[in-house]
């Protein structure tokens, strides 16, 4: 899980808005017309254009043969001979793998652990960023970096009495050990909610309490619809993150019924490779990567972004 | 830029620090109280699931236990300390682990190179980005499948590739001690190369152009403008990708699960969490595995303390 979110994870702060702000676009205008191209540099820059559309060629070339491989028929798949094309095109696969109940199950399973887990930890995680950045009490810093510091520490430190613990509490039969830890709030969500709010001015805060408003209130009903944007990346990034999840699932699923999405198509990948099902095998996975990717180029110019400004930091 | 605001606080608080508890407003105090309230949820999650378990983790490692016989009535000192490091699987996986960052290197190398094409701004550049970031949100178990396959040795799409161009028959990939670590780094570098890109190209798109306009017109080479302005000045994103590749390269652990059957031939693929996970969840030493876990954090805790003590003194900034 770590690894995923890791990288999935990114910050959403002020530096975004600013990215976004109208007059950027502007001043790159300005400065293109300023700097004159001259022929070298112009042939310079379509031999870089063909080497980057090469090696991105190259980049998605593995995913665009696994999609071909999907619709292809056992014979062309162990004919041994290099071909792309599915011929003849052959969709069956993908509603055979719909119809196996143990996929379906897998991508119930996984919903059933994304949604209170986005709800309830995403509840928990912006309350918490709201605290760190808009509420004054002691110890504050020293207990934000001491939450920040987890962030360091890998799953497969914690992994083994985790899963002590979850089935001394009888938690292994059930989704629970992938859905309560969670609740308590994301670290990486908190961290950067905490920034993003750091750009919204205080003062709102101070009118809405002389006008009688709890703190809850002030969370509730100021900071967290001027968060939204933020809050929406975060969220869409710790959903994809719990999409891929693969080793705590392993590790705390033992009933075959209670596994989740990505559990399932490994067990596909194990069962079907015997019987040479190659192209069930790629559309099962095709399906499982399908939600991320859709999300991806939807929103792909927010996530880009996010992941960004985590370097500069 | 937020921290301005908390440290002036910190400095009213300061000014009189005799009134900090006595002079406390009740208003103050009743603050302090919800944002308590508020931040209780994490704090909760963190003491149980990640304190508590690495406490436990500690003194698991002290005993012979498997999770049925009592942890405390085996306990056994620093036995399996000796025994981890006097097991050959333990140095095995342990070099796996080493040698699949040769790839860290590779990808932060063509990562820098393919940014620096990205950021000469040429029209329709960004698609190409999204399809160089596309492996990286892909899910790793889907790819890790794929890959298995690519790498097949009567079937696979290199195998293929090599046959269509010499003839001949290509290696046998996942079944070969030294070709199934040369895949597996093709693999994550392949993963990886996506994020290293954005990075940089995030880091070059922070030099300021008057930097290069000045070389120029002091007559620098190409080589000396890379050598002088833009290798120094991407040095604290190359850090920070060398420090996070460092930290996830010890945790590599799906893609071994996935593409191969128990480690691969004479366990050639196991990483240092996949021996973990065996020794804990295959063969139910749990103490055992708390012991490998205890120095994985231990290594963790090394990157990150070089990472805070080094950064200041090796990375060049813009000031």
């Amino acid at each position: 899980m770590d690894k995923d979110i890791k990288e999935a994870v990114s910050p959403q702060g002020q530096d975004t808005a600013k990215v976004k702000s109208p007059d950027a676009p502007k001043t790159t205008k300005v400065r293109f017309r300023r700097k004159r191209m001259s022929k070298g540099e112009r042939i310079a820059d379509i031999v870089i254009f063909i080497l980057l559309a090469i090696g991105a060629v190259i980049m998605v070339f593995p995913l665009i043969y696994m999609v071909a491989t999907s619709f292809m028929t056992k014979n062309q798949i162990l004919s041994g001979h290099l071909s792309i094309m599915p011929d003849p095109i052959l969709i069956g696969k993908y509603s055979e793998v719909l119809g196996k109940g143990q996929f379906i199950s897998g991508i119930i399973n996984t919903l059933k652990v994304e949604v209170p887990l986005l709800l309830i930890g995403g509840f928990t995680s912006s309350l918490a960023a709201f605290a760190f950045a808009k509420m004054n009490f002691r110890g504050k810093n020293a207990l934000f970096l001491a939450l920040l510091a987890t962030i360091m520490i890998p799953f497969a430190v914690t992994m083994i009495p985790q899963y002590v613990l979850f089935t001394k509490l009888h938690w292994t039969n059930s989704l629970a050990p992938l859905i309560i830890p969670g609740c308590f709030g994301n670290v990486s969500m908190i961290f950067f909610l905490r920034q993003n709010l750091f750009g919204i001015p205080g003062d709102l805060m101070d009118a809405a309490k002389l006008d009688g408003c709890s703190y809850f209130g002030c969370y509730w009903k100021i900071f967290l619809p001027l968060m939204k944007g933020a809050f929406g990346t975060q969220l869409m990034l710790w959903f994809m993150g719990i999409w891929n999840d693969y080793l705590a699932p392993t590790i705390f699923l033992r009933d075959e019924k209670l596994w989740t999405l990505q559990v399932v198509i490994r067990s596909f990948n194990s069962y079907y490779a015997i019987q040479s099902d190659y192209a069930l095998i790629m559309a099962a996975s095709v399906i499982a990567m399908l939600p991320t990717l859709i999300l991806f180029f939807t929103f792909q110019r927010v996530i880009v972004e996010s992941v960004a400004i985590s370097g500069i930091k | 830029m937020g921290d301005n605001k908390t440290a002036d606080k910190k400095n009213d608080k300061s000014k009189n620090p005799k009134r900090r508890t006595s002079g406390r407003s009740f208003m103050a105090i009743r603050e302090e109280r919800w944002a308590w309230l508020f931040i209780a949820a994490p704090f909760i999650g963190f003491m149980l699931f990640m304190a508590y378990p690495i406490v436990f983790s500690v003194i698991a490692s002290c005993s012979k236990w498997t999770g049925i016989n009592s942890l405390w009535d085996n306990m056994c000192g620093l036995e399996n300390y000796i025994a981890i490091f006097t097991d050959e699987k333990f140095w095995k996986s342990m070099g796996t682990t080493v040698i699949y960052m040769i790839g860290i290197p590779i990808g932060m190398i063509l990562g820098l190179f393919i940014a620096m094409g990205m950021n000469r701004k040429i029209p329709g550049v960004r698609l190409l980005t999204t399809m160089y970031y596309v492996p990286v949100v892909s899910s790793l178990v889907a790819v890790s499948i794929l890959w298995a396959w690519v790498f097949n040795y009567d079937y696979g799409l290199f195998n293929s590739i090599i046959k269509a161009l010499t003839g001949m028959h290509g290696p046998n990939w996942l079944g070969d001690e030294v070709m199934i670590k040369v895949a597996m780094i093709i693999f994550m570098t392949w993963k990886g190369l996506g994020t290293s890109i954005i990075l940089y190209l995030a880091g070059l798109q922070n030099i300021p152009r008057d930097y290069y306009e000045a070389a120029e017109l002091d007559g620098a080479s190409a080589w000396d403008r890379f050598k002088h302005i833009t290798f120094p000045l991407v040095s604290p994103v190359s850090f920070y990708i060398l420090v996070t590749s460092l930290i996830g390269g010890f945790q590599v652990f799906v893609e071994v699960q996935v593409m191969t059957t128990n480690g691969g031939i004479n366990y050639s693929a196991a990483t240092i969490v996949y021996y973990l996970y065996d020794k804990a969840f295959s063969n139910g030493q749990l103490g055992y595995g708390c012991g490998i876990a205890v120095i994985l954090a231990i290594i963790i805790f090394v990157i990150t303390a070089f990472n805070f003590m080094f950064q200041n003194r090796w990375v060049k900034t813009m000031d």
